[in-house]
C-alpha cells in the first residue's frame, strides 16, 4: 500500500447491508471460510474501497486487457494447518490453487509470484520441502515462478509459513466463462469426487484426527481444463473449482452471479466411501467440503456427454459425473433431490465449517 | 457434530490405555480409538454404536438383519395381492359376452 | 457404512411410507424429542411423506437450546478468562449468549478449542498442567456417560486442572411436563434412540399408563424413523398405548447398566430450568458431592452477569412444539444461523435451524415446483 492513502476507519452507515459488519467488530475465523461472512467482507468492506469493474465480477481471476493481450490475473493465500498433510504440503497447494482459479477463468497459466511469511524459529528442513514440492508442482502444471518475496515474524506470530502466490496468464481466445455465464438447461458436471481434501486435513487436525486413506486431491488442473476446452469450446459457461466452502458453496454461488437456480440429484454426487464416513464420524456435509482438484463445469446441454467423456478419459477426472442442471425456477437458490424423493435446500454456508483449510 | 450422533462401526482391536478399555473401531473406512468400559461384553469383530469416543451399546447383527428384511418386506406383499384383485374386479366388472367361447358375434 | 447405509434405502422408504398412508384413517399428533430425529425427518422430507392429518411436532430436543442463557453467559465468562482452554463440541461456538457468542470469545483472545470427546478434553489437561481446562457438558441422557467418565478419570488421576460445566437433562420428566401442559395436543412420542441404548425404556411403562399415550422408541435414520412412526399409528388407530421398541438392534428393555451405574455415582437428580419452558422438577443432573470438586460452575465464581433475552425470540414456543419454526415472525428474517437471535436457530439440533438449513422457509408450493424443476430436465 502506498504511503499517501492513509487508511480511514470505516463508515459503517453507508454500508446498504441489513446486517452490518459491526455485528463483529473484529475479525472472526468465519470470515476466512469461503462462506457468507467472508463474502460479506468483500462486498462491504474490499469492494467499495477498490471499486472497479474488473474486480465487480468476482471471478477467481480478474479478466484484464494489458496492450492488447487479455489476461487473467489472480492471487491466493494459503494458511493451512498442519503444513503437511495426506496427499500433500502448503507449498503445492499454493501452486495448485493460483493454477487452478487461472485455469477455470479460461486462461493458460503462465507465471507466478510466491511470497513467504515466515516464522522465527520454523525449521530450514521444512522449508526446503515446501519449497521443493513448490518446484515440482510448477513443472508439472507447466509454470514458472518468476518472482518472489520472503519475510520473517517473530516466534508466536506466524505459525510457521504462510504462502501467497499470485499469477498470470493469457486467456484462450473464443473461450468467455465466468460465474455470471451459466444458462438455464445448462449440464452440470464434476471431475471427481467432493469432501476428499478438507477431510484428509481433519484426518490430521488436532482434537479431531482419525485414520484412513484419504488423501489430499491436490492436483493442478490446467491439463484437464484444456482438453475439457479443446473438446467443447464455447459450449463451456461456466467452470469453477470448489475450493473453501465446497460444492455447495460454488453452486450458490454462481447461482447468484448468473440470476438462476441450480438443481441437483444428490444420489449422483460422486464421494469416497472413507469420506462420506469420515463426514458421518464428525457430522458434516461432503457438500459443504473443500476440494483442491476438482473442478465444476456448467456447459450446453447437447455438449455434456462429450465433455464427461473428455474427463473420465483423463487421470484426473476418472469419477467424473453429472449432477444436476440449471432452472429458470427458485432463482439463486441450490435445491438437491435427496435418495427419499424430497427436495432439499442446500444454502450457502454460512462462516467456518473447517477452520484452516487452504 | 451433535448429541445424539452415534455411528455403528467395528471393533478391530481392543487394548488398555491410562486405564481405559479402548478399542481400534473402524467406521466404514476411518478408524478411530474409542471407550469400550461401558460395553465390557463386546470383543473383536462386534459392531458397536459410538457417540463422542464411547461404545454404548453393541448392535445386535441378527436383530439389524431381520430388521433389514422386514423392511425389505413391507408393501411387497400388498402390490402382490393389488395386482391380482385389482384384475379379478375389472374381469368381474367387464360387459359378459353371451359366447365366452366367441363363436357369435359380438354385437 | 454398515448398519447405517441400508437404513436409508430409498425405494424401501417409499413403500413404507405408502404402508403408513394405508393404515392411518384419521389425524394424529405425534412428537419427536430428539433433535437429532427433528432434523433427519427435515432433512429427508419424512414429513413430506406422511399423509396430511399425521403431524410431526417438534419436541424440547436440543439439549443447547434448553440450557438456560444465564449458564451460556458464565460459560462465555469462564471462556474469556485468561488461563482457561475451554472446550466443547462444534456447534456451541455460535450460540448466542447475550451478548456475544463462543466465536467471538475465541476472537477477541480466548482459548476455545473444538474436540471431539469429553476425554480429549482431559488429555489437554493433562498436557497444560498451567491451565484451567473446562468442558462444556451440555447434553441428554446419551452425552452423560461420556461427561460422567472424564470426570471419573479426572478424579482416578488427580488431574486438579480439569472441570466441568454441567448441563444436562433428562427425557421422561420432559414428556411428562409436555403431557402435563394444558392445551397439550400430542397424542404420542417417538422415544429418543441413543437415550434409550443408555437408560433402556424402563422408564416409560408408567407414563404410557399415566397419560394412556402410545410411545415407541425410534433410530434415526429414514427408515428407523418411518418404522417409529409406523407402529405409533398403528397403536393410535387401535386405541392402544404402549412402550415399544423399534430400534431393538441398539436398544434393550434395561440399557446400559455399567453406563447407568457409573451415572448413579457421578451424577444426582436435580430441579432444573429449561430456557423457553420453565422448571421442570427432577429434569437434570448435576454433579453429585463426591464429584462436585469438578463443577466448573463452582470453581469459578461468576458475578454481574447480565443476562436478557431477546423478544423478537420464540424459542420457548418453538421448543414446546406449540409453533412450528416457520410460523416464528423472526424466521428467515432478523433471525437466521448467520444472525441468530436463539439457540434452535444455531444448534446443530435445534429445530430452527432444520428447517432454515433445509429450505424450509420455501413455501410448499415454491418447494413443490422446486421439485417439478428436478423431474422436468431430460436429464438429471
Amino acid at each position: 500500500m502506498s504511503e499517501n492513502s492513509k487508511a480511514q476507519a470505516p463508515d459503517f452507515s453507508n454500508w446498504s447491508c441489513p446486517l452490518p459488519l459491526a455485528d463483529y467488530p473484529t475479525i472472526v475465523m468465519g470470515y476466512g471460510g469461503g462462506g457468507k461472512l467472508g463474502n460479506e467482507l468483500v462486498e462491504n468492506l474490499f469492494l467499495p474501497a477498490f471499486r472497479n469493474a474488473a474486480l465487480e465480477n468476482l471471478g477467481d481471476a480478474a479478466v484484464l486487457e494489458l496492450s492488447g493481450a487479455r489476461l487473467a490475473m489472480s492471487t491466493d493465500t494459503f494458511v493451512v494447518q498442519p503444513l503437511f498433510f495426506p496427499g500433500g504440503c502448503i507449498g503445492e497447494l499454493a501452486v495448485n490453487g493460483t493454477v487452478n482459479d487461472l485455469s477455470v477463468s479460461g486462461a493458460v497459466p503462465q507465471y507466478l509470484s510466491a511470497g513467504f511469511v515466515l516464522e522465527e524459529g520454523f525449521p530450514l528442513a521444512q522449508l526446503a520441502a515446501i519449497v521443493d514440492s513448490m518446484g515440482k508442482a510448477a513443472a508439472s502444471a507447466g509454470v514458472q515462478i518468476v518472482t518472489g518475496d520472503t519475510k520473517v515474524v517473530e516466534r508466536g506470530h506466524g505459525d510457521g509459513c504462510y504462502i501467497n502466490t499470485a499469477g498470470v496468464g493469457s486467456l484462450r481466445p473464443g473461450i468467455h466463462v465466468g460465474p455470471h455465464l451459466a444458462r438455464p438447461g445448462d449440464a452440470i458436471l464434476v471431475s471427481g469426487t467432493i469432501g476428499d481434501h478438507g477431510m484428509a486435513i481433519m484426518s490430521v487436525r488436532e482434537g479431531l484426527e482419525f485414520e484412513s486413506q484419504i488423501r489430499s486431491d491436490c492436483a493442478a488442473l490446467n491439463g484437464l481444463i484444456a482438453q475439457v476446452l479443446d473438446a467443447a469450446g464455447s459450449a463451456v459457461h461456466t467452470m469453477r473449482d470448489p475450493t473453501r466452502g465446497g460444492l455447495a458453496s460454488t453452486l450458490n454461488e454462481i447461482a447468484h452471479s448468473s440470476d438462476v437456480g441450480v438443481v441437483i440429484d444428490e444420489a449422483s454426487l460422486p464421494v469416497r466411501p472413507d469420506v462420506q464416513s469420515a463426514c458421518e464420524l464428525l457430522g458434516l456435509d461432503p457438500v459443504y467440503v473443500a476440494n483442491e482438484g476438482k473442478v465444476v463445469f456448467f456447459v450446453a446441454p447437447e455438449a455434456a456427454e462429450q465433455v464427461l467423456a473428455v474427463l473420465r478419459a483423463h487421470p484426473l477426472g476418472r469419477d467424473a459425473a453429472r449432477i444436476g442442471h440449471v432452472t429458470t425456477e427458485h432463482k439463486r437458490m441450490l435445491v438437491a433431490r435427496t435418495a427419499m424423493g424430497a427436495n432439499r435446500v442446500i444454502p450457502i454456508q454460512i462462516g467456518e465449517q473447517l477452520p484452516r483449510i487452504c | 457434530m451433535d448429541m445424539c450422533l452415534a455411528i455403528p462401526g467395528k471393533v478391530e482391536e481392543i487394548n488398555t490405555e491410562g486405564g481405559l478399555r479402548i478399542g481400534r473401531v473402524n467406521f466404514g473406512g476411518v478408524v478411530k480409538n474409542v471407550c469400550l468400559d461401558y460395553v465390557p461384553d463386546v470383543v473383536v469383530g462386534d459392531y458397536t454404536i459410538v457417540h463422542v469416543g464411547f461404545a454404548l451399546s453393541k448392535i445386535d447383527e441378527e436383530t439389524a438383519l431381520q430388521t433389514l428384511d422386514d423392511f425389505r418386506q413391507m408393501g411387497m406383499l400388498d402390490q402382490e395381492l393389488e395386482g391380482e384383485e385389482a384384475a379379478f374386479a375389472r374381469a368381474a366388472a367387464a360387459p359378459q359376452s353371451p359366447c365366452p367361447d366367441g363363436s357369435c358375434s359380438s354385437k | 457404512m454398515k448398519y447405517l447405509t441400508e437404513f436409508r434405502n430409498g425405494e424401501i422408504a417409499q413403500r413404507m411410507a405408502q404402508e403408513i398412508r394405508s393404515i392411518a384413517t384419521r389425524p394424529w399428533k405425534i412428537m419427536e424429542v430428539c433433535g437429532g430425529q427433528t432434523h433427519s425427518i427435515i432433512k429427508n422430507g419424512i414429513d413430506q411423506m406422511l399423509p396430511a392429518g399425521v403431524e410431526m411436532i417438534h419436541g424440547p430436543g436440543c439439549p443447547v437450546c434448553v440450557t438456560p442463557l444465564e449458564l451460556i453467559d458464565k460459560a462465555l465468562a469462564i471462556a474469556s478468562q485468561p488461563g482457561v482452554i475451554f472446550c466443547s463440541f462444534g456447534d456451541m461456538l455460535r450460540v448466542p449468549g447475550s451478548d456475544m457468542d463462543l466465536f467471538q470469545v475465541k476472537g477477541a483472545g480466548g482459548d476455545v478449542r473444538v474436540v471431539y470427546s469429553p476425554l480429549d478434553a482431559v488429555e489437554l489437561a493433562v498436557k497444560n498442567p498451567d491451565k484451567q481446562v473446562v468442558f462444556f457438558g451440555v447434553g441428554f441422557e446419551t452425552t452423560a456417560p461420556a461427561n460422567a467418565m472424564s470426570v471419573n478419570v479426572a478424579k482416578r488421576r488427580g488431574i486438579k486442572n480439569f472441570s466441568l460445566l454441567v448441563s444436562h437433562v433428562l427425557v421422561p420428566p420432559a414428556i411428562e411436563a409436555i403431557l402435563q401442559s394444558p392445551g397439550n395436543k400430542v397424542q404420542a412420542f417417538l422415544l429418543a434412540g441413543h437415550v434409550c441404548s443408555v437408560m433402556g425404556y424402563w422408564e416409560y411403562p408408567p407414563i404410557a399408563e399415566k397419560y394412556g399415550v402410545p410411545l415407541v422408541v425410534t433410530g434415526f435414520e429414514p427408515l428407523d424413523l418411518l418404522d417409529g412412526i409406523r407402529r405409533t399409528i398403528i397403536q393410535l388407530e387401535a386405541g392402544r398405548h404402549e412402550v415399544e421398541n423399534a430400534y431393538s438392534r441398539v436398544v434393550t428393555f434395561e440399557g446400559n447398566r455399567p453406563a447407568q451405574k457409573l451415572l448413579s455415582e457421578v451424577f444426582e437428580v436435580t430441579d432444573r430450568a429449561w430456557r423457553g419452558i420453565g422448571v421442570i422438577p427432577q429434569s437434570g443432573w448435576r454433579l453429585s458431592e463426591p464429584y462436585r470438586e469438578f463443577d466448573a460452575e463452582l470453581r469459578f465464581h461468576i458475578t454481574g452477569i447480565h443476562t436478557h433475552e431477546s423478544e423478537l425470540c420464540r424459542a420457548g414456543d418453538v421448543l414446546r412444539g406449540a409453533i412450528q419454526p416457520a410460523e416464528c415472525s423472526a424466521f428467515g428474517k432478523q433471525c437466521t444461523p448467520r444472525h441468530p437471535l436463539g439457540a434452535p436457530m444455531v444448534s446443530s439440533e435445534g429445530s430452527c435451524a432444520a428447517y432454515y438449513n433445509y429450505g424450509r422457509f420455501l413455501s410448499a408450493d415454491e418447494l413443490a415446483s422446486a421439485g417439478s424443476a428436478l423431474t422436468g430436465g431430460s436429464h438429471v
